[in-house]
């Protein structure tokens, strides 16, 4: 088993013929994920790769493929609509790597998803990968490794850099999940939390987390109440100074919620095992594994 | 982007909202022509993207146009919170019978814009709502039908008594949530909104603060970017797409992703170092940005050791490599360089190093650590 994507995920590329779109279907491809459509407006009927059909449409291409869950890799200014579309279309997981959604279309996007019942991870994340059996988004295949562990992060290569310490020490992943670093996103920490909780083949959780908001304050007392499987955190940001944006939309620090002490602070009170760098996710987990 | 107060005032006004005359200037002698147009007393405020202004001394009274000009000689050129004022706003003297707030978010916590109002005006709504939480309303939007007349009004009771002054002040907030929208605002404070003499009630302070990604489909707002008022490396920075923030220690930091780059600053504090910048050098880089970046860190004088710190996915090591060795080329200084990559093309771009003459390493600490034990020595 696994959280939120698994050997039936049937994928959709929404941009599949781009860039970035082009590079990642091939590596997604390439890993095993059941990539079945591919979708660039103005190009339907073509195949991309020798195999994967092309469409006009999201709608289209569920239609044809039955596709269920769909990635998008369009240029920000077009990224809000895809999702509109993806969801009209009935996938049931939204998986948005593009970066710069403004926050603004995100408050349209979230309400209409939540009136189709559709999940979205992201925008602005890595994406998903479910180790062996199938990888949604842009994390590295080659540094993860099938095993127990759940990974929820709200960074990118921060989450490779931490992937790779547990997969170069022994500890395999159940799925790791690149949530983002914008500060309305579609799926949190607790909602991976609760998955992973739910997951019978995850025994351990990884969360990485930074400062900006409260969303890793919400996600400690979410774990005191809800979890019973051993949780270990990071919080990146610790020397980052108040009131400027470091990369991320979301890492932000304003007034006095959302600094690197005070949710460290929460995770310790809540019993999860805080990690003072990188490196020590590994000890950690094997005192408490 | 934050904007200016006169830039929000300008975006407000055009929105319809009541705002007293005002006219910004960068030297005493405008701001006395400015004052003597006006006629009687006038205030005169520093234009900086900060708050505290007032507490600072950049916030002054003056009752006719001589005072204006040596009130302005005083305030422009003043530094607050490390930022130097290069414009003030010179405004009538208003007379206030009362101070509220009103201000706009987007709230992450319900995914929506958020009206915020409270009687309590004129001070840091953050402290209000800290010591009185009581006497802050809000009211969440939903952003598909706009900010509707019957919710302004239940907020605007909470303000005023008068019905003519609810009715002006709900007529505000449904103005300032267009503006809000319209300049694609994550942030739009009206602080204070007060009553003058005649219980017409005003907007007299404004604040806005811009979703980054909404510049790219909204230039007329884009071009409203003060770049006097940033540190010219950060400028230099954006324009080459990179994203930088000034810090004060000595080890330099290039490295891809943000939430990387945050926690290799993290560990080079925890090994007894001060990290001298944030920067993200993206995700596809390419070598010329890598070149932008060393030199841009390379100009910080206080910059004893430059860490690179590259966990490759999009990013390929190689592309940083070979950057590192073309920025080599071009840089005069001999600044020491400590280069941990790791991830896609790895062995690529040991080997594009090693022929260029530089070593790398693979594990995080272990450079971490190096750059630290480096910057110290030079120091």
């Amino acid at each position: 088993m696994s959280v939120f994507i698994d050997g039936d995920t049937k994928l959709v590329i929404q941009g599949i013929t781009g860039r970035d779109g082009s590079f990642h279907a091939r590596e997604m491809i390439e890993y095993g994920t059941r990539v079945v459509a591919g979708v660039t407006p103005g190009k339907g009927g073509q195949t991309f790769g020798g195999s994967v059909p092309v469409f006009d449409t999201v709608a289209e291409a569920v239609a044809q493929t039955q596709a269920n869950t769909s990635v998008i890799y369009v240029p920000a200014r077009f990224a809000a609509d895809a999702i509109f579309e993806a969801a009209d279309a009935g996938v049931e997981l939204v998986v948005c790597i593009t970066e710069g959604v403004p926050v603004l279309d995100m408050t349209k996007v979230m309400l209409f998803l939540r009136e189709k019942g559709t999940r979205l991870i992201g925008a602005n994340c890595p994406g998903a990968i479910s180790p062996g059996r199938s990888k949604v988004g842009i994390i590295p295949g080659q540094i993860c490794a099938e095993g127990k562990v759940g990974v929820v992060s709200r960074s990118g290569t921060l989450t490779y850099e931490i992937i790779h310490q547990l997969s170069t020490n022994g500890y395999g992943q159940s799925s790791c999940i690149g949530i983002g670093g914008d500060p309305i996103i579609g799926t949190n920490f607790i909602d991976c939390l609760a998955a992973f909780e739910a997951d019978p083949d995850t025994e351990a959780i990884v969360m990485i987390g930074e400062i900006g908001g409260t969303d890793e304050q919400k996600a400690a007392q979410y774990v005191a109440d809800h979890v019973s499987k051993p949780v270990v955190g990071f919080i990146a940001g610790q020397t980052a100074p108040p009131g400027r944006r470091m990369g991320h939309a979301g890492a932000i620090i304003s007034g006095s919620s959302g600094t690197a002490a005070e949710k460290m602070d929460a995770l310790e009170a809540a019993g999860i095992g805080v990690m003072k760098r990188p490196k020590d996710v590994v000890p950690l987990l094997k005192e408490r594994l | 982007m934050n904007l200016h107060e006169y830039q929000a005032r300008a975006l407000l006004k055009a929105a319809g909202v009541p705002v007293p005359d005002g006219d910004v200037a960068s030297t005493p002698e405008e701001v006395e022509r400015i004052a003597r147009e006006m006629g009687g007393g006038v205030v005169v405020k520093a234009q900086v993207h900060t708050g505290g202004r007032g507490k600072a001394g950049g916030v002054k009274l003056a009752k006719d146009a001589a005072e204006a000009r040596a009130v302005a000689e005083k305030i422009l050129g003043m530094t607050i919170k490390g930022l130097t004022v290069e414009k003030v706003l010179v405004a009538p003297a208003a007379e206030i019978t009362s101070e509220s707030y009103v201000g706009m978010i987007v709230d992450r916590e319900t995914q929506r814009p958020v009206l915020m109002v409270s009687p309590e005006g004129g001070v840091d709504i953050e402290d209000v709502a800290a010591r009185t939480p009581d006497k802050i309303f809000k009211l969440t939007v939903d952003p598909r039908f706009g900010l509707m007349a019957y919710q302004a009004m239940s907020l605007a009771f909470e303000l005023y008594d008068d019905l003519n002054q609810v009715r002006q002040a709900a007529a505000v907030m449904q103005r300032l949530y267009t503006a809000f929208v319209d300049a694609g605002a994550s942030l739009a404070e009206i602080n204070p909104l007060i009553t003058d003499r005649d219980g017409t009630v005003v907007a007299l302070d404004a604040k806005i603060a811009v979703d980054d990604n909404e510049l790219e489909r909204k230039p007329a707002i884009a071009a409203l970017r003060d770049q006097s008022a940033e540190a010219r490396s950060e400028v230099e920075a954006r324009e080459a797409g990179l994203s930088f923030v000034k810090l004060d220690g000595n080890v330099g930091c290039c490295v891809n992703g943000a939430g990387l780059a945050m926690a290799t600053m993290d560990l080079v504090k925890f090994y007894g170092g001060e990290p001298a910048n944030f920067l993200d050098i993206g995700g596809s880089s390419n070598p010329e940005k890598v070149v932008t970046a060393l030199k841009i860190i390379g100009s910080d004088p206080n910059v004893r050791c430059v860490l690179f710190n590259i966990f490759g996915g999009i990013t390929r090591c190689d592309d940083v490599a070979n950057g590192i060795v073309a920025a080599r080329s071009q840089m005069s200084s001999e600044l020491p360089l400590v280069i941990r990559l790791t991830g896609t093309n790895e062995e690529l771009a040991v080997k594009i190093l090693k022929d260029a003459g530089f070593s790398a390493l693979t594990d995080m600490d272990e450079a971490v650590e190096k750059a630290v034990q480096v910057a110290m020595e030079a120091a």
